[in-house]
């Protein structure tokens, strides 16, 4: 369980995160989604304990972040994003001092368990500094997972994982996500959507936007998007297009596809296709596009300014 | 104490994979050798000095001056590293204390220095074959008892520059001015100053001072003290730093 109430960050003169106000339940995963420097990882340092927070307070496992920093950070599964590790020791020397560190009876047998979990038990005694980024990712989620965390908090977890690798990692997080609370980082939107029962964006230091990701995504897509490509030139299906009831803003794309709009609830798609078969146009693509995060930030923080007005 | 076990053998093994850590071993034993091997003979082929026995402090006076330059090399990266790694995020949010994280630490470089000053007791293995009736124990006792204790302070003094700095470039010169500062320069005032007063401080802080009254076998109760605290004052400064670093 994660309750944070107001929690405020400062680095000198400039604000990090501001008043942000969330929880996360046990059994759920909740994403945090948002660009660069919108706070994210700042926000799971404090809730980590590696750094108290300028004004504000959270509960993390039922303790407090600030007075009780030990007890949470028994509790607590963390992958920063820069997935620290000693690359002059083995997987298993690592795992088993982070396993000591955290006194854990049966160190060893927890090490091996953990690896096998993140499919890394081959290479145990195998140099950190010989593993390739993405089994390096494995060895810092492994040690995330070694304690059996109440609650894992994960930084870009995903960051530099092939999309194999991407998958695995899917697995593992919805099936620990089942028992305990899972906060994690992005901002690849699908992640976000394939994997969080609920999506929290931060812009700027705040909470822009919080629902379950079809909730968010339904809110957000006012109109569909659809391109199509035809054999030869566009330029004479565009008119055909624009033409027909229900179509907004069709338009020609640089790479000579055609991109229109419909509203929800009004499928034009068939009678598009059909109008331009019957035109005399050989149809190669035909896709719905979706909206890109960037879309959705321009979107959200729109909204934001707006009602600041 | 557990975590600073924990820390404190990771350290310990980390020295075995470094070429620092080999070198400062290897500069150690190569200078104290030659420098024995020197001494001894003249000792014993010039008839100037032939009434004089050589002693422990043949041995233990050249390592400290190595030492000098050599501890800060090896605690220049103590906290520094972990800080440019990422790894301190990794410590400081497992439910260990700053105070642990710090003495581990120290203690792994103290215990590896340890380790190469063990190696040196063939010295005194060879010099009390070579003298009759063989060299003073007490006095051998109390010089790596002060050889020991020096080791101690300038690692702390080390961990502190460490903690203090990001760059390890910049932790090994600031160790190292600190080191010369209560090494070498603490007793300039009193060549100068006259108030005998004022010079008992500086001779108090002298480091030089309190190791010579140690070789000498002349040991009080205050060059043990003030060895001690050095040290203590040097891991404070250094817990201080790694939490404040959290506040920044």
């Amino acid at each position: 369980m994660i309750r944070a109430t107001g929690l405020t960050k400062d680095y000198g003169s400039r604000r990090a995160i501001e008043n942000l106000t969330f929880e996360a339940k046990q059994g759920e995963v909740v994403g945090f989604l948002g660009p660069n420097g919108a706070g994210k990882t700042t926000t799971m340092r404090i809730l980590t304990g590696y750094m108290p927070p300028t004004s504000g307070s959270a509960q993390v496992a039922g303790f407090d972040i600030i007075s009780e920093s030990i007890e949470v950070r028994r509790r607590v599964g963390y992958l920063p994003e820069t997935v620290p590790l000693y690359p002059d020791m083995t997987v298993f020397e690592y795992l088993k001092f982070m396993a000591d560190l955290r006194h854990l009876p049966d160190a060893e047998d927890m090490v091996d368990e953990t690896l096998e979990m993140v499919q890394m038990g081959k290479r145990a005694d195998g140099y950190i500094s010989n593993l390739s980024k993405g089994m390096r990712q494995r060895i810092g989620l492994a040690q995330a997972l070694l304690h059996k965390p109440e609650v894992l908090i994960l930084d870009e977890p995903t960051i530099g994982l092939d999309p194999a690798q991407v998958v695995e990692f899917r697995n593992i997080v919805r099936d620990v996500g089942k028992e305990r609370t899972v906060l994690l980082s992005t901002h690849i939107l699908s992640e976000a959507q394939q994997l969080c029962d609920r999506v929290l964006i931060i812009n700027k230091g705040r909470i822009v936007a919080e629902d379950t990701p079809e909730n968010l995504q339904a809110r957000l897509v006012g109109a569909e998007h659809v391109v199509l490509r035809i054999k030869g030139e566009a330029d004479d299906l565009l008119p055909i297009v624009a033409k027909i009831e229900g179509v907004q803003n069709a338009r020609l794309q640089p790479d000579g596809m055609v991109e229109f709009q419909f509203a929800p609830g009004t499928d034009v798609r068939p009678t598009v296709a059909r109008a331009a078969i019957t035109a005399g146009f050989d149809l190669l693509e035909f896709r719905p596009v979706g909206l890109s995060l960037e879309e959705i930030f321009l979107q959200l923080t729109q909204d934001d300014t707006r009602k600041e007005r | 104490m557990r975590n600073i076990w924990t820390i404190a053998r990771r350290e310990y093994r980390h020295y075995f994979s470094s070429p620092i850590a080999y070198i400062v071993a290897l500069l150690t034993l190569l200078s104290v050798g030659v420098y024995f091997v020197v001494i001894v003979y003249y000792l014993t082929n010039q008839s100037y000095y032939s009434n004089t026995a050589p002693g422990i402090d043949i041995v233990i006076g050249p390592m400290a001056t190595v030492f000098l330059f050599a501890t800060p090399a090896l605690t220049m990266r103590l906290l520094a590293d972990e800080q440019r790694m990422g790894t301190l995020e990794l410590l400081l949010t497992t439910p260990i204390r700053e105070g642990e994280l710090i003495v581990g630490k120290w203690l792994g470089a103290f215990l590896f220095m340890v380790t190469v000053i063990a190696a040196t007791l063939v010295f005194p293995v060879v010099l009390n074959k070579l003298t009759s009736p063989g060299i003073d124990q007490g006095a051998m006792i109390s010089a790596y008892t002060a050889i020991i204790l020096l080791t101690a302070v300038f690692l702390a003094i080390g961990t502190a520059m460490s903690s203090l700095f990001n760059n390890q470039f910049a932790a090994f010169f600031a160790t190292l001015a600190i080191l010369i500062l209560f090494w070498w320069l603490i007793r300039m005032p009193t060549y100068i100053i006259q108030n005998t007063t004022i010079n008992s401080i500086f001779n108090y802080l002298d480091l030089n001072n309190r190791f010579t009254n140690m070789l000498a076998g002349t040991m009080s109760l205050s060059d043990i003290v003030y060895p001690l605290s050095l040290t203590a004052l040097g891991l404070f400064v250094s817990s201080l730093a790694v939490e404040t670093r959290r506040w920044r």
